[in-house]
């Protein structure tokens, strides 16, 4: 069997001890050493947060607040969205753009009213912050919060379980923010995730994050989920992976990501990438990300080839087994004449030429409260 | 009378004269956590000792299994199609891989013996 390489000198997240408590097994992840499963396993964590409730810890993501005279005007030259518009205590998907209209990251803001909140990949985290640093300097200012943990608490009983520390969180509607004290623990929280399911993204000073998720933890419907299943959850509910799904190549048209331009921006432009993307808005990408049902069990990896049957159209960026489908799940890019729902394509797994579909996504769906 | 032997890289293969089975360890079982698909060789394929024989996935990933020893396959697992969870229920059992007749005896002197496994498992931990 082919063995998993290992890498020296990861750092650690505040909640490293707890996790081996509970018998994580750990992998490299964006230079840190992270929860990949528990003794629970992916396949059950998966299920357990489609379920009950599931704890993540994404400590390793990137906190920051944008400060300044108008930090949501300055954000808006450096991504899509409409920040401006976004109401106090209220929090917006978005993407870092490059001049060519592809994606330097996903990010997550939140209007804080004297300032800006924002959750950045780990992976991108000292880029981004380099880059907002550099191209807001004079106007806006980044301070890093290190010392800060995040953890998620993701499924349908994930309002019920905090609820029981603070009631007014069950009325928080998706994509809103508060700040909420949990047992004297004060937090900062928005009921946002990224698995499809109800939940909450908590962010938690790191000396009291280990209490915590404790605190958590001890509810039956709670479970310690690890990355492995977070990366399954996600997939199924048709989210992209910074890195797999979207990257400086891709665009924010081609990613299918077209609803986190917002209206104003598409006609006034004003941020990287502006023209590329206002003419793939008008005259359509040359290539699309897609949902993909592969025919069968066999699942299909990410760099999995697509063709029409004879020529390459494509390829997988991410793809497994998705537990809740009971089977094979894929997202993809496609040449634009087959990124139709509906479309027959043929993937090349291991050499051999099988059947798959084009689908709408997510294949599990969004169960977000909307309130 | 049957006789076990193992690799580095974690199958087992049980021979019986001529003809032998093939799977993977329990611990890389428990490694790789919950199988959900496993690609066995077809009957008549010609496999080469160190050479991909046969996958097997968990949800997070991929595998591949190595032939033990050069042979020609008479048989692969038809119940890993239907319930690939065989490999973590009963990796050194039901949840066999693929069954070979063996083309060069003296291939196995290569392999581990129990003791020789069990010794590389625990330098693992």
């Amino acid at each position: 069997m082919s063995a998993i390489p290992t890498e020296p000198s990861l750092k650690r997240v505040p909640l490293h001890g707890l996790h081996a408590e509970l018998g994580a097994k750990f992998v490299p992840f964006a230079g840190y050493e992270m929860p990949v499963q528990y003794k629970l396993g992916v396949l059950g964590e998966h299920l357990h947060t489609r379920t009950k409730a599931g704890l993540f810890d994404v400590s390793h993501m990137g906190q920051l607040r944008l400060r300044g005279a108008n930090p949501a005007a300055s954000l808006e030259t450096l991504v899509p969205g409409d920040i401006q518009a976004l109401k106090p205590w209220r929090t917006r998907y978005t993407l870092l753009t490059n001049d060519q209209g592809g994606v330097l990251d996903d990010l997550m803001v939140t209007n804080l009213e004297d300032h800006l909140f924002l959750i950045v990949n780990a992976a991108t985290k000292d880029a981004d912050i380099a880059h907002l640093t550099a191209r807001l300097a004079g106007e806006a200012a980044v301070e890093p919060l290190p010392d800060r943990a995040l953890l998620a608490l993701q499924g349908p009983a994930a309002a019920s379980v905090l609820s029981r520390f603070a009631p007014s969180i069950g009325g928080m509607a998706f994509m809103t923010a508060a700040n909420i004290s949990f047992d004297g623990i004060p937090c900062f929280v928005t009921r946002s995730g990224y698995t499809g399911e109800d939940g909450y993204e908590i962010s938690v000073p790191g000396a009291e994050a280990e209490r915590f998720a404790r605190l958590l933890l001890a509810h039956e419907e709670v479970a310690a989920i690890g990355l492995g299943a977070r990366d399954s959850l996600r997939l199924e509910a048709g989210l992209c992976l910074y890195g797999h799904d979207i990257d400086e190549t891709t665009t924010v048209i081609e990613a299918d990501l077209a609803w986190a331009v917002g209206k104003r921006r598409r006609a006034d432009g004003g941020f990287p990438g502006a023209a590329i993307i206002q003419r793939q808005l008008a005259e359509g990408a040359p290539r699309r990300r897609v949902g993909i049902l592969p025919e069968g069990k066999a699942p299909a990896r990410e760099h999995t080839e697509i063709t029409d049957g004879t020529t390459r159209i494509g390829e997988i960026t991410s793809g497994g087994f998705g537990p809740s489908q009971g089977g094979p799940v894929a997202m993809g890019y496609v040449d634009a004449k087959h990124a139709a729902i509906g479309t027959a394509i043929t993937l090349v797994v291991r050499g051999v030429a099988r059947p798959a579909q084009v689908v709408a996504l997510p294949f599990v769906p969004h169960r977000y409260f909307r309130g | 009378m049957s006789t076990i032997h193992y690799t580095k890289s974690h199958e087992w293969i049980r021979v019986d004269g001529d003809t032998a089975t093939v799977g993977i360890t329990a611990h890389a079982a428990e490694a790789l956590g919950d199988v959900v698909y496993v690609e066995v060789p077809a009957a008549g394929k010609a496999l080469s000792k160190g050479k991909e024989a046969a996958v097997v996935e968990s949800v997070k990933a991929a595998s591949e299994v190595y032939a033990p020893v050069s042979g020609t396959v008479t048989e692969g697992n038809p119940a890993l199609a239907d319930d690939p969870a065989l490999v973590n229920k009963d990796a050194m059992g039901d949840g066999w891989f693929f069954k070979l007749t063996v083309s060069d005896q003296s291939e196995l002197a290569d392999l581990l013996d129990q003791a020789a496994y069990d010794a590389l498992v625990a330098e693992s931990h």
